[in-house]
C-alpha cells in the first residue's frame, strides 16, 4: 500500500515535472479595483497625470483625476509609475510555433495547400506555450494568432494572453483572412547565384499578374457562391470567406512591395472588402495612395536593415512617422524569431525615436492595433466601458532602460508575471547564493 | 602536298574566283599520308606599297612585307620581291601584327557542371571524385595540359579572326588549379600545325568549378586550400613515401616555372589573389574584373600585369521607378564608369593587356574598346595590350606580336588606321594564310561607271553612280531606283525603268531609252535583273529584262568619287561621375582623415573608475585621447558642443558577420586553416550603417558550421579604406568554435558528417588537439634532427590546418566558442583543460547562466545575446538574465550581436540588462565597450574614455542606453568616418546622383542603345547560419540555403 501511494505521488510528480507549469491563470475577478495614483497612457494620444483607473466587473468604469477609491475595494497603488492599456501583438504564430528550427513536431503554422481560407489558427493555440509568459511579463496581453502558408492561409483569431485553454483565450474569433500576394521582384536562383552561373529568367510580373488574377477569380466566385443560398455541394473555401462580403471580417494582405500594395487596392475597389497592408515595409512610397484607399497597416519588421544599400539607414524606422503624416492608420508588430516577440513595445520606441510622439507610438501598439483588428470596442486603450486590459510600468514602456512592468490586467484580473524565464532567473540565482 | 580536306562550299566558291590569286595553302606534316598527288608551295607572297606597322614603335611607310611557308621573311621599305613570290598590292592598306589573346579558352571546352541531382542539402562529400594519382581536392588539377585538350574549332575561331585576333593562349577554364595554357593560332588548320607553345601558362582561379567535393566551400577556403597546395608542393619534392605518387603535385611543381595566369575577376580578389602569391614568391599576371578602377591604387600596389576584359555592363531599363528602385547607384555608377578601366590602368602605368573573353557578343569588342578610348584610353597602350604586352608575358614575342623577319605570318590588312571608327579589317593573314574579313573592302568602288547593256536588239548607255557596298543609282534620263551589291567579286545589280503608269496617250517623256527593249511594253514598267563579276575596273556579266530577253552589259569605271574629307570632330571625353571610396552612395570622394577634436562639455561615461563624469570635455589629437577634464582649450582642435549630449567608449561588438566575403567554410568539421582576415570586404554597407549605431570595432567571425571553424578577424569600422587598413592593428589572433546543434547539422536529414552529436563533437576537439600536440612534436624533433651534422634531413608536411591549433596550445591564439548548453560548456572547458589552455571566450553562451562558476574557474569572458531564445532546441532554456547572473558570478561580460541589424542598437540590447536582472547602467553600458575590449585583449587600446587611448568615440544625443539615443557622430581612431549632419547630404546626393544616372540610361535606350531588364542589385548578407535574419527585400541571406557547407 505504501509503495503504491509512493508510485501514485510520483506518478503525479512526474505530470506536474512534465507540465511543469507552476504559473496558473488568473482567476475571474468580478470586484471593483483603483488603480491609482499613476500617469495614464489612454492609448488615444491622451495623458492624465496622477490618475486612477476605476473597474469593476472586469470592464473600466471610470477614467480620471478624480476618482476617490471606495473602502472595500482593491487598490493598487501605482505611485510614480505609467499605466498603459494591455500591448497588442497584431499578426502573429504564437502559440503555433514554440521551437522555431529543427523541432517539426513544435509547430502547427502553416498548412499544406494554396487555398486555405478555411484553415482556423484558433484550433491549434496551445495556451501553455512558455513563449506566452514572457509576452504577458513585457506587458503583451493581447495577440492575433494568424496562419500561414500558401496564398490563402486561413483566418486568424484574436487572443487574450492569460487562459487555460483556446476557448478561454478566444477573444475575437476569425477576423481576418489572410492572403499572401505574388513577388514582382524575380529572386534569383540562390544555387545559381553562388556558383556564378546563369540566371533561368523568368517574368516577375507575368507571373504575379496570373497569380492575382487566380486570387480574384477565387474571390469571385466566392462571392457569386454566396448569393445562392443553398447548394448542393457546400464549398467549405467559399463559405470561410463569407465575412468578407458582410465586412465582418477583414482581408489582410500580407506584401511589402510597392506593387503588392497596388494590386491590394483591387480588392477595395472590386470588393468592397476592408483591407488592412501586412508587412509593407515600402508602404512609405504610397502612403497618401493607403489612406485614400482606406487601406490600413501593420508593419511587420521596423528592426530591420533598410531595402536596398542607397536607402536612408533608418528608412525602415521612419517609416512609421511617414505614415502617421500621411495619416493612415497603422500598427506596429514584432515578429523576431529569435526574441520572440516581446519586444513589440521597442519597436514603438525605435519610431517615437525616429519622428513620432511618444503616445503615437504607444497607439501604434494599442488602440491602432485594436481598430485594425476591430476589437476597439473592447480594448486598445483605457476608457470607460472597455475591458480592463492595463499594463503598470515603473517608467516609460517604449523605452528598455525604464520598461520595467510590475503588473498587468486582463479583463481586470490581475495575471501572473512569472514565466519559465523568471522562474530559472530565481532557481540559478539561488544556486549561486545571489538571491536576496 | 593536298590533303583531302572539307571546305565551306562558300570557301571554294571565293577560291575560284579570287582575283588576286592568292592561293588556297594546304599545309601538312611530313609524317601524314597523302591521298592524291603531292602540292607542295612555299606560299611566298610580296604585299607591296603598304603602310606596315610593325610594333607600337615602328611604321614604314610604302613598305613591302614578305612571307613564305607561314613565316614572315622580311619587311621593310626596300625589300627585294622573291621571284616566286606572288605580289599583292597594298596601296593605301595598312598591315598590323594581329592580336593575341591571353585569357582564352578557344578549342577547349568548359567541362559541364551536372546540375541535375546537385543538392545542398545533400550529403557532403568529403574526397576527390576524379579517378587516378592525383590530389585529394577536386579541384586542384595543374596536370590538366591544355595542349592535350586543344581541338582546332573553326567556328569559334571565326569571330575572333574578324575582331583582328591571330594568336590565343587558351586552357580550360574549370578549377582552382587549372593547369597549363597552350598558345595557339587561330588558323583553321590540324592541331599539330597550330600550337605555338605547348605549355605556355599555369593557370589559378578562386572558384573551384565543377568540381562536386564539398572542400572549398567558401573563399577563404579556397585561399586556404592554395596556401596549403604551394606548402605540400614543396614537401612533396622530398618524395614522403606516406604521399605515394601524386601527379597533381608533380604538375604543380612543374608548372611553377611557366608565367601563372589568375583568374581573380574583381578588385578585391585580384588583391587577394596577389598576396597569396607574394606568401610563395610567385607574382601572377591576374586576369581582372573590369572593376578596378574602383581601387586603382591598392591595384598598382600589387605590381602585376593585367588581363582587362572589355565586357562593359549594359544600360538597364529603369523607365518603371519600382523596377529602378531596386538597382543600387554602385550598379548604375559601375555601368557609367566600366569603360573607363582600362584607362586606369594607363594612367596608374600599371601594366595591362586586353582579352575578348566574358563578352556576350564578340561583336562588342570594337566597340567597347572605341568606348575605352573615348573614356580615356589611348591607341598606342590598347595596341602594346593587344600585341606586345601579351606576347612578351608568356613568352612568345620571338614568335608573335609584331611584323619581324622570323616571325609567324600573322597580321592584317586594313583600310586605315586599326582603331578609326570606319577603319575595317579587310583580311586576316594567319601563318601565311589569308582569312578574309571583309573582302568587299579591299577595292573602292566608290565612282562612276560607264554601263552599257546590250541585246539582240542593241545596246543603251547609262552612268551607274557606286556610292558604297549595296548602294548604286543607275542614271538614264532621270536617276531609276536601283538595287545594287558588291561583296568584293560578285556584283548584283536591278533596276526598273520608272515609266509612269499613266493612261495610254498621255506623256510619256518618262520612258527610257530601255523602252526599246519592251518592245510595245509601254506603258509597263521595264525592270533589269543583272548580275556580273568585278574583274577591276571593268565589270561584266549578264542579265534580262521583264521580257524576258537576254542581256550582256560592261561598266568600266570613268571616274572616283571626290572624297569629302572626314570632319574629323574630336570626340568630347564623356563627362562621367566620381569613383567613391567604397564604391557606393555613401562613400567618399577623399577619404577623411584623423582631427585634433574637442569634445566640450559632454556627459563622458568613461567605464573607469571615474566613472561618468558631467559637463566634461575630451580633447582627441593624432588618433588618441589626450586630455579629459573641464574647461579645456586647444586651438587647434575642431569643437563639437557635446551640451545636454553623452559621450562614451566606440561600441565593440565581439560577434560579427559583416565585412566579409565569405563567412563558412563549413566542408569539414576542423577548418582552422581558414582565415576571415583573407576575405574582408570594405564595401560592405553595413560598416557604415553600425558606424551610424556607434559601433566602431567589429570582431568578424566565422561561422558556427563546424567544431572547429576558422581564424577570426578583428578589424575596425573605417569606412572607406580597404580590407587591409579596416583590420586593427597589433591585436592576437582569435579562432572560432562550435558546439552543439550546427555543428552536428541537426537541421539536414541526412547528415554524413562527422560529428553527428554532442558526443562526437568533444571527440572532433580531443582528436584534432592530440593531432596538434603530435604534429608540434614532430616538428621540433625533425627540427633537432636536422641541426645534427649529417643527419639525413626529415621533413614534416606544414599543415596550415594543425599550425593553427599548435597556436592555440602556445597561447598566441584564442578561441571564441559559439555554445549554448550546459553540457557542451563543460565539456569543452574540460578538453581545454586537458590540453593546458583556455577558452578564452564563450560565445552566444545562453545556458551560461547554468555553468557561470565553471565559467569562471576556467577564465572565460562571456558574450551574448541580451534576449534571444526559443529559435531552436538548444536554446529552449534561454533566459533574459543570463548576462545579469553571469555578471553577479563575476565573469566578464559582452553582449553582441551576430546580426547587420541587431549591431546597430548594441547600446540598446546592453540596456536590457537594467530591464532583466536589474544591472547598473554604467555596468551595462561596459557590456558592449570595454567588456568586450577586455575579452579581445584590446582593452589597453580601446573599450573605455581613458588618455592615451585610441579616440573611438560616439556622440550620442540622449542618455546612451536609451532607445532615444541616435549617434551624432562616431570617430574611429580621431577621424569622424560618421556625422549626422554628413549622413543627410550623402542621402541628398544619392537621390541626385541616382537621378542623373537613371535619366542617363534612359537616354541610352532612346538613343537606341542595348539595355537589359533592371537587374535587382542583390545585397548578400553573411551569417553563421545559426538564426534567421531581418533583412530587406533584395537581401539574400547567405545562411538561408546553407549554400557554403553543402547542407
Amino acid at each position: 500500500m505504501k509503495k503504491l501511494f509512493f508510485l501514485i505521488t510520483s506518478l503525479l510528480f512526474l505530470i506536474t515535472a512534465n507540465a511543469q507549469d507552476d504559473v496558473y491563470p488568473a482567476k475571474d475577478y468580478k470586484g471593483v479595483l483603483f488603480i491609482i495614483n499613476g500617469t495614464i497612457h489612454v492609448g488615444n494620444g491622451q495623458v492624465i497625470e496622477n490618475g486612477t483607473i476605476k473597474i469593476e466587473n472586469g470592464k473600466i468604469v471610470a477614467v480620471g483625476q478624480n476618482i476617490s477609491a471606495t473602502q472595500d475595494a482593491k487598490v493598487v497603488d501605482s505611485k510614480g509609475k505609467q499605466i498603459y492599456p494591455g500591448l497588442i501583438l497584431p499578426v502573429t504564430d504564437l502559440g503555433l510555433k514554440e521551437i522555431a528550427n529543427g523541432v517539426r513536431g513544435s509547430n502547427d503554422y502553416e498548412e499544406i495547400g494554396d487555398l486555405n481560407p478555411s484553415i482556423r489558427s484558433i484550433v491549434a493555440y496551445n495556451t501553455d506555450s512558455k513563449i506566452i509568459g514572457t509576452l504577458r511579463a513585457s506587458g503583451i496581453l493581447l495577440a492575433s494568432v494568424t496562419p500561414q502558408g500558401g496564398t490563402i492561409s486561413g483566418s486568424s483569431s484574436v487572443v487574450q494572453l492569460d487562459a487555460w485553454n483556446y476557448e478561454d483565450a478566444a477573444y475575437k474569433l476569425d477576423g481576418a483572412i489572410h492572403v499572401n500576394l505574388p513577388t514582382f521582384i524575380a529572386r534569383p536562383n540562390r544555387f545559381a547565384f553562388f556558383l556564378g552561373l546563369p540566371q533561368d529568367h523568368v517574368d516577375p510580373t507575368k507571373q504575379a499578374l496570373e497569380k492575382i488574377a487566380e486570387i480574384k477569380s477565387f474571390f469571385r466566385q466566392a462571392k457569386a457562391y454566396l448569393q445562392e443560398p443553398t447548394h448542393k455541394e457546400t464549398n467549405l473555401k467559399f463559405e470561410a470567406v463569407k465575412g468578407l462580403f458582410d465586412k465582418k471580417q477583414k482581408l489582410f494582405v500580407h506584401g511589402d512591395q510597392v506593387k503588392q500594395m497596388l494590386i491590394a487596392i483591387d480588392f477595395v475597389k472590386e470588393f468592397g472588402f476592408d483591407v488592412v497592408m501586412v508587412g509593407a515595409s515600402e508602404s512609405f512610397q504610397i502612403a497618401d495612395l493607403l489612406k485614400q484607399n482606406n487601406i490600413a497597416v501593420i508593419l511587420q519588421e521596423e528592426h530591420a536593415l533598410p531595402a536596398t544599400e542607397d536607402d536612408d539607414v533608418d528608412q525602415p524606422y521612419k517609416t512609421p512617422y511617414q505614415l502617421q503624416k500621411a495619416g493612415v492608420l497603422f500598427a506596429l508588430n514584432d515578429q523576431h524569431d529569435e526574441t520572440r516577440y516581446r519586444n513589440l513595445m521597442f519597436n514603438a520606441g525605435t519610431a517615437a525615436a525616429y519622428g513620432l510622439t511618444k503616445e503615437q507610438a504607444l497607439q501604434s501598439i494599442t488602440l491602432n492595433s485594436a481598430k485594425i483588428l476591430g476589437i476597439d470596442d473592447r480594448t486598445g486603450s483605457l476608457e470607460v466601458g472597455k475591458d480592463a486590459n492595463i499594463v503598470i510600468s515603473d517608467g516609460d514602456i517604449l523605452d528598455m532602460r525604464t520598461s520595467i512592468i510590475s503588473a498587468a490586467f486582463i479583463q481586470g484580473r490581475q495575471v501572473s508575471l512569472e514565466n519559465k524565464q523568471t522562474q530559472l532567473y530565481e532557481r540559478y540565482m539561488k544556486k549561486y547564493g545571489l538571491m536576496k | 602536298m593536298g590533303i583531302l580536306r572539307m571546305h565551306p562550299p562558300g570557301k571554294l566558291f571565293f577560291l575560284v574566283m579570287v582575283l588576286l590569286s592568292i592561293s588556297f595553302y594546304t599545309k601538312s606534316q611530313t609524317t601524314f599520308p597523302v591521298n592524291g598527288v603531292a602540292d607542295p608551295r612555299t606560299a611566298t607572297f610580296a604585299f607591296t606599297n603598304a603602310t606596315i606597322v610593325k610594333d607600337g614603335q615602328t611604321t614604314l611607310q610604302n613598305a613591302t612585307l614578305i612571307i613564305r611557308e607561314g613565316k614572315i621573311i622580311s619587311v621593310g621599305t626596300n625589300a627585294q620581291v622573291p621571284k616566286d613570290a606572288v605580289v599583292v598590292d597594298c596601296s593605301g592598306k595598312y598591315i598590323y601584327p594581329s592580336f593575341i589573346d591571353i585569357y582564352s579558352d578557344y578549342g577547349i571546352a568548359i567541362p559541364e557542371r551536372q546540375r541535375n541531382g546537385f543538392d545542398f542539402r545533400a550529403p557532403a562529400q568529403f574526397n576527390s571524385n576524379t579517378k587516378g594519382a592525383f590530389n585529394w581536392n577536386q579541384a586542384i588539377k595543374p596536370e590538366v595540359d591544355g595542349s592535350k585538350l586543344f581541338a582546332t574549332d573553326d567556328a569559334k575561331a571565326k569571330p575572333l579572326r574578324d575582331n583582328g585576333f591571330g594568336t590565343v593562349l587558351t586552357h580550360e577554364k574549370d578549377g582552382i588549379a587549372r593547369g597549363t595554357g597552350v598558345v595557339v593560332t587561330l588558323a583553321n588548320e590540324k592541331e599539330n600545325l597550330v600550337i605555338v607553345k605547348e605549355k605556355a601558362s599555369a593557370h589559378y582561379s578562386l572558384s573551384k568549378g565543377v568540381s562536386s567535393q564539398s572542400y572549398p566551400s567558401s573563399l577563404m577556403g579556397v585561399i586556404a586550400l592554395l596556401r596549403q597546395t604551394y606548402l605540400d608542393a614543396q614537401w612533396y619534392k622530398s618524395k614522403p613515401a606516406k604521399e605515394g605518387t601524386n601527379i597533381s603535385l608533380q604538375a604543380w611543381i612543374d608548372n611553377q616555372n611557366l608565367p601563372q595566369i589568375f583568374d581573380a575577376n574583381d578588385k578585391w580578389n585580384d588583391i587577394r589573389a596577389d598576396r597569396i602569391g607574394d606568401e610563395f614568391g610567385v607574382q601572377y599576371i591576374i586576369k581582372g574584373g573590369g572593376n578596378e578602377y574602383q581601387r586603382i591604387n591598392e591595384i598598382a600596389a600589387t605590381k602585376a600585369t593585367y588581363i582587362l576584359s572589355l565586357n562593359f555592363p549594359q544600360a538597364q531599363d529603369v523607365e518603371d521607378p519600382n523596377d529602378a528602385r531596386f538597382v543600387s547607384l554602385a550598379d548604375m555608377k559601375h555601368w557609367e564608369l566600366a569603360p573607363t578601366n582600362p584607362a586606369a590602368f594607363e594612367k596608374a602605368n600599371i601594366p595591362f593587356c586586353l582579352t575578348s573573353a566574358d563578352l556576350k557578343d564578340l561583336k562588342q569588342f570594337m566597340a567597347n574598346l572605341r568606348k575605352a578610348f573615348d573614356n580615356g584610353l589611348s591607341e598606342e597602350k590598347a595596341f602594346d595590350a593587344l600585341t606586345k604586352t601579351p606576347a612578351t608575358l608568356i613568352n612568345v614575342y620571338d614568335k608573335v606580336g609584331s611584323i619581324d623577319a622570323g616571325k609567324i605570318a600573322n597580321f592584317l590588312i586594313t583600310k586605315g588606321p586599326i582603331f578609326k571608327e570606319k577603319t575595317v579589317i579587310l583580311q586576316n593573314w594567319i601563318q601565311g594564310e589569308k582569312y578574309d574579313v571583309k573582302e568587299e573592302g579591299w577595292n573602292d568602288i566608290k565612282g562612276t561607271y560607264n554601263l552599257v547593256i546590250s541585246s539582240a536588239n542593241g545596246s543603251s548607255n547609262y552612268t551607274l553612280d557606286v556610292k558604297s557596298d549595296n548602294s548604286a543609282s543607275v542614271i538614264g534620263k532621270d536617276t531609276l531606283t536601283t538595287k545594287f551589291n558588291y561583296d568584293g567579286k560578285i556584283i548584283k545589280l536591278s533596276f526598273s525603268s520608272a515609266i509612269a503608269k499613266k493612261p495610254a496617250g498621255t506623256d510619256s517623256s518618262a520612258q527610257n531609252k530601255s523602252g526599246k527593249f519592251g518592245g510595245g511594253m509601254r506603258g509597263a514598267a521595264a525592270s533589269y535583273r543583272l548580275s556580273g563579276v568585278s574583274n577591276g575596273n571593268v565589270w561584266n556579266g549578264n542579265g534580262d529584262d521583264t521580257a524576258g530577253n537576254i542581256l550582256t552589259w560592261t561598266a568600266t569605271f570613268a571616274k572616283a568619287t571626290p572624297i569629302i574629307a572626314d570632319s574629323t570632330k574630336k570626340k568630347m571625353t564623356p563627362k562621367v561621375g566620381k569613383v567613391l571610396y567604397p564604391f557606393d552612395g555613401y562613400g567618399w570622394e577623399e577619404l577623411p582623415k584623423p582631427e585634433n577634436i574637442l569634445i566640450k562639455n559632454a556627459t563622458v561615461w568613461t567605464n573607469e573608475k571615474e566613472g561618468k563624469l558631467d559637463n566634461t570635455d575630451v580633447l582627441v589629437k593624432n588618433g588618441k585621447i589626450v586630455q579629459i577634464g573641464k574647461n579645456i582649450v586647444d586651438a587647434s582642435a575642431k569643437v563639437i558642443d557635446g551640451t545636454g549630449k553623452h559621450l562614451t567608449a566606440g561600441i565593440i561588438d565581439e560577434h560579427s558577420h559583416i565585412a566579409a566575403a565569405s563567412i563558412n567554410e563549413g566542408a569539414q568539421s576542423v577548418t582552422s586553416e581558414v582565415r576571415i582576415g583573407d576575405n574582408l570586404n570594405p564595401d560592405d554597407i553595413n560598416i557604415y550603417r553600425q558606424l551610424s549605431g556607434g559601433v566602431t570595432s567589429s570582431h568578424i567571425l566565422h561561422g558556427s558550421a563546424n567544431t572547429i571553424g576558422g581564424q577570426t578577424q578583428l578589424i575596425k569600422l573605417r569606412w572607406g579604406v580597404d580590407d587591409d587598413g579596416l583590420k586593427f592593428k597589433g591585436a592576437d589572433g582569435f579562432i572560432k568554435f562550435a558546439l552543439g546543434e550546427n555543428v552536428k547539422r541537426t537541421t539536414s536529414s541526412n547528415n554524413n558528417r562527422f560529428p553527428d552529436t554532442r558526443m562526437g563533437v568533444e571527440e572532433v576537439l580531443t582528436d584534432a588537439f592530440t593531432r596538434a600536440v603530435d604534429y608540434e612534436n614532430a616538428m621540433k624533433n625533425a627540427d633537432a634532427n636536422n641541426k645534427k651534422k649529417g643527419a639525413t634531413q626529415t621533413v614534416v608536411r606544414r599543415d596550415l590546418e594543425l599550425d593553427a591549433l599548435v597556436e592555440i596550445l602556445n597561447k598566441k591564439r584564442f578561441i571564441t566558442c559559439h555554445s549554448y548548453v550546459q553540457s557542451e560548456i563543460t565539456s569543452l572547458i574540460r578538453v581545454a583543460d586537458k590540453f593546458n589552455f583556455r577558452v578564452n571566450t564563450f560565445t552566444h553562451i545562453l545556458e551560461g547562466y547554468k555553468v557561470a562558476d565553471k565559467m569562471k574557474a576556467h577564465g572565460s569572458s562571456a558574450s551574448t545575446f541580451s534576449d534571444w531564445w526559443a529559435y531552436k532546441m538548444e536554446v529552449q532554456d534561454a533566459i533574459a538574465y543570463n548576462a545579469t547572473i553571469m555578471q553577479k558570478v563575476g565573469l566578464n561580460v559582452c553582449i553582441n550581436s551576430d546580426d547587420a541589424e541587431q549591431a546597430r542598437r548594441l547600446n540598446q540590447e546592453a540596456a536590457k540588462s537594467v530591464k532583466y536582472g536589474g544591472m547598473a547602467e554604467e555596468d551595462a553600458l561596459k557590456m558592449v565597450t570595454l567588456n568586450p575590449a577586455k575579452a579581445l585583449h584590446v582593452d589597453d587600446k580601446v573599450g573605455s574614455i581613458k588618455v592615451g587611448k585610441d579616440a573611438d568615440l560616439v556622440l550620442w544625443s540622449d542618455h546612451p542606453l536609451s532607445i532615444y539615443a541616435k549617434s551624432l557622430t562616431t570617430i574611429v581612431d580621431g577621424t569622424i568616418y560618421y556625422d549626422i549632419q554628413k549622413d543627410e547630404a550623402a542621402r541628398k546626393y544619392i537621390v541626385h546622383e541616382r537621378n542623373r544616372l537613371v535619366q542617363k540610361m534612359m537616354g541610352e535606350k532612346k538613343s537606341g542603345g542595348a539595355t537589359m531588364p533592371a537587374q535587382p542589385s542583390f545585397q548578400v548578407i553573411l551569417s553563421c547560419g545559426d538564426h534567421e535574419h531581418h533583412d530587406g527585400l533584395i537581401t539574400i541571406d547567405a545562411s538561408d540555403e546553407d549554400v557554403n557547407t553543402n547542407k
